[in-house]
């Protein structure tokens, strides 16, 4: 089944493509939130209000005032610091466990689309088996192995990413190989490797960077989860879920501790998703449409 | 059906039997020394080897691993390192507190994602729709354990209508138990429904579109008419297969809530097993999860078959 063509086919770069994304409300405050997110973690590395490390027990748990914008915590640490510090280990976790999903991921979905056959049939049978461990199950597999710890964290969100890209990867690679382009391309003698390298992969990417901008922000949500559960990022490094943990235990002397992290994470995680639908209707306008 | 039924069953089977290699692999042939894991690091070797034989952890791996298999097919789990009791029992324990929590979470989603979903696709481009959508947006967004944590604030601390954690067991009545377990059901419900709707919305609006239901409407039918006996049918096609990955996260998200709300279900039962470094506990919660996630993924497939006879067909 061959699409139908599109008489000018939109931008996908340039100066065109920017001033269309925009006017797009869910890309332009999906990018605004997602820049925020990163610029709170870039400035954590030159500035923040206060230490986020000293502790300080006559100043624990001050209110909001302007002197400590979000107040401080149990140990007298400014909360503002900490959750700027705090966006680090999100980015870092979301960004390394997207990578490891998306190459591997990508590599096997390539490999199974041009391919075919059993090789294809083994790959996609073994992504399925993937999905029997959900991120948190294989966190806590490898956590009761090696302990906690934000790499055995990362390495349990990235594995979990893998059959996700895999699916993906295969099923719009083998909408690109059944292309005349690519027909033309074989009877010119090219092989399979420089097919997938040259023709399918730049076609595939619009839909596996909207899949990693999704993917991101799940990654956000399931190292918060683990870090809240004590398996993710380790003390004293500063994160976003252990500050939920801690607040909990504090929520009938300051209520507040439990609210500002949470918000930080809603928002980044907010943030990746507009950006992600915002980009997937700027890349295939028919499907925004549609919706 | 019966060879759509025995493609599916093979595949079934053989996704347990590698998940439970899998399982064995990372939890009791990677860490080494089981024994040594438990004792921890200061033991001496000689404990740690009247300990690896009292565990029968001397004996080669693939004799394990089929002692564990067919363990678990005739319910003998083995004995809990740290507590000293059958992990069967344990687990049995816990298992009437995590299914009907996940149960109760899976029936609020769907109430509120369907009809929040059906409500967003009849009114297209509305008002209604575009509130639908954003609210869906803010719920994808929100990590349920702080959800939970956001619940307890208000209903525990502020209005002091539900207790902030803890289960008085179901001897103590049934409504006692569901009282106990609505706030952390809400609270894993809450971002599914937000992802369910959106599937929803999107399925009906699809069928909105086909052919049959203009037919149906030129014949005079109303458009509610229409939606209830024509649309829904046929839009619930991609809403159960994503229901079924639901339960999935549900039950991979009660580790989470469990632990918010100091339930002892399986989750905390696991989190609890990784501190006492009970690997023998873990192994077979995991193995349990992962086949629970199997299974529903299984009967979603046969639903989904049932649904849309095509999918039989494409099969065989």
């Amino acid at each position: 089944m061959s699409a139908v063509p599109v008489a000018t086919p939109p931008p996908t770069h340039g100066p065109a493509f920017w001033r269309r994304a925009l006017g797009h409300r869910s890309f332009a405050i999906g990018a605004v939130l997602s820049l925020l997110l990163v610029l709170a973690a870039l400035l954590s590395y030159a500035w923040t209000p206060h230490s986020p490390y000293e502790i300080d027990m006559e100043l624990k748990l001050l209110p909001p005032s302007g002197t400590y914008w979000f107040g401080t915590d149990a140990y007298g640490r400014d909360v503002a610091s900490l959750l700027l510090v705090g966006a680090r280990s999100s980015i870092v976790v979301g960004v390394v466990a997207v990578s490891i999903g998306l190459i591997a991921g990508t590599a096997f979905g390539l490999l199974a689309s041009a391919r075919r056959g059993w090789v294809e049939e083994t790959i996609m049978r073994l992504a399925d088996f993937g999905f029997a461990f959900p991120a948190i199950l294989s966190a806590i597999m490898l956590t009761a192995v090696f302990g906690p710890g934000m790499v055995n964290a990362i390495i349990a969100i990235g594995i979990y990413n893998i059959p996700t890209f895999a699916r993906i990867t295969r099923a719009s690679a083998n909408a690109v190989w059944s292309r005349e382009f690519v027909l033309a391309a074989r009877a010119c003698g090219k092989n399979a490797f420089s097919i997938t390298m040259e023709h399918v992969l730049p076609n595939i990417l619009s839909v596996l960077i909207v899949q990693a901008t999704i993917r991101f922000a799940i990654a956000i949500l399931a190292e918060a989860a683990l870090s809240y559960l004590g398996l993710g990022t380790q003390p004293p490094q500063p994160s976003w879920g252990r500050m939920l943990s801690e607040a909990q235990t504090l929520m009938f002397q300051a209520p507040l501790l439990a609210v500002f992290p949470g918000i930080a994470i809603a928002l980044a995680v907010l943030g990746l998703n507009l950006l992600g639908d915002g980009l997937r209707d700027l890349f295939d306008p028919r499907l925004a449409r549609k919706r | 059906m019966s060879i759509f039924l025995f493609k599916r069953l093979i595949t079934l089977v053989a996704t347990l039997i590698g998940a439970s290699a899998v399982v064995f692999l990372v939890l009791e042939i990677l860490p080494g020394n089981a024994a040594q894991i438990l004792m921890g690091p200061d033991a001496s070797p000689d404990a740690v080897q009247a300990l690896a034989a009292k565990l029968g952890l001397d004996r080669p791996p693939l004799e394990r691993y089929w002692d564990w298999v067919s363990g678990m097919l005739t319910g003998n789990l083995g004995l809990s390192y740290a507590y000293s009791t059958p992990v069967a029992e344990l687990v049995a324990e816990r298992l009437w507190l995590t299914v009907p929590l996940a149960l109760m979470a899976m029936t609020i989603t769907s109430v509120i994602a369907l009809a929040a979903g059906i409500y967003a696709a009849a009114r297209h481009n509305k008002l209604g729709d575009v509130g639908v959508m954003g609210l869906s947006q803010i719920g994808i967004a929100i990590p349920n354990f702080w959800f939970a944590i956001l619940l307890i604030l208000l209903f525990s601390v502020h209005l002091k209508w539900f207790s902030a954690g803890g289960f008085p067991g179901w001897e103590e009545g049934i409504l006692e138990g569901i009282k106990a377990l609505l706030l952390p059901a809400v609270s894993l419900a809450v971002v599914q429904s937000a992802i369910l709707a959106r599937i929803t919305r999107s399925a009906v609006l699809e069928v909105l579109r086909e052919d049959f239901v203009r037919t149906a409407r030129a014949k005079g039918v109303s458009r509610t008419g229409t939606l209830w006996g024509h649309v829904l049918r046929n839009a619930m096609i991609p809403v159960i297969t994503i229901m079924g990955l639901q339960f999935a996260e549900l039950l991979a998200g009660t580790i989470v809530v469990e632990s918010v709300f100091y339930l002892p279900g399986l989750g905390r039962l696991i989190f609890q097993s990784i501190s006492n470094r009970d690997l023998i506990v873990v192994r077979n919660c995991v193995m349990l999860l992962a086949a629970m996630v199997v299974i529903v993924n299984f009967v979603v497939d046969l639903l989904y078959a049932s649904i849309d006879p095509r999918v039989k067909a494409s099969d065989i």
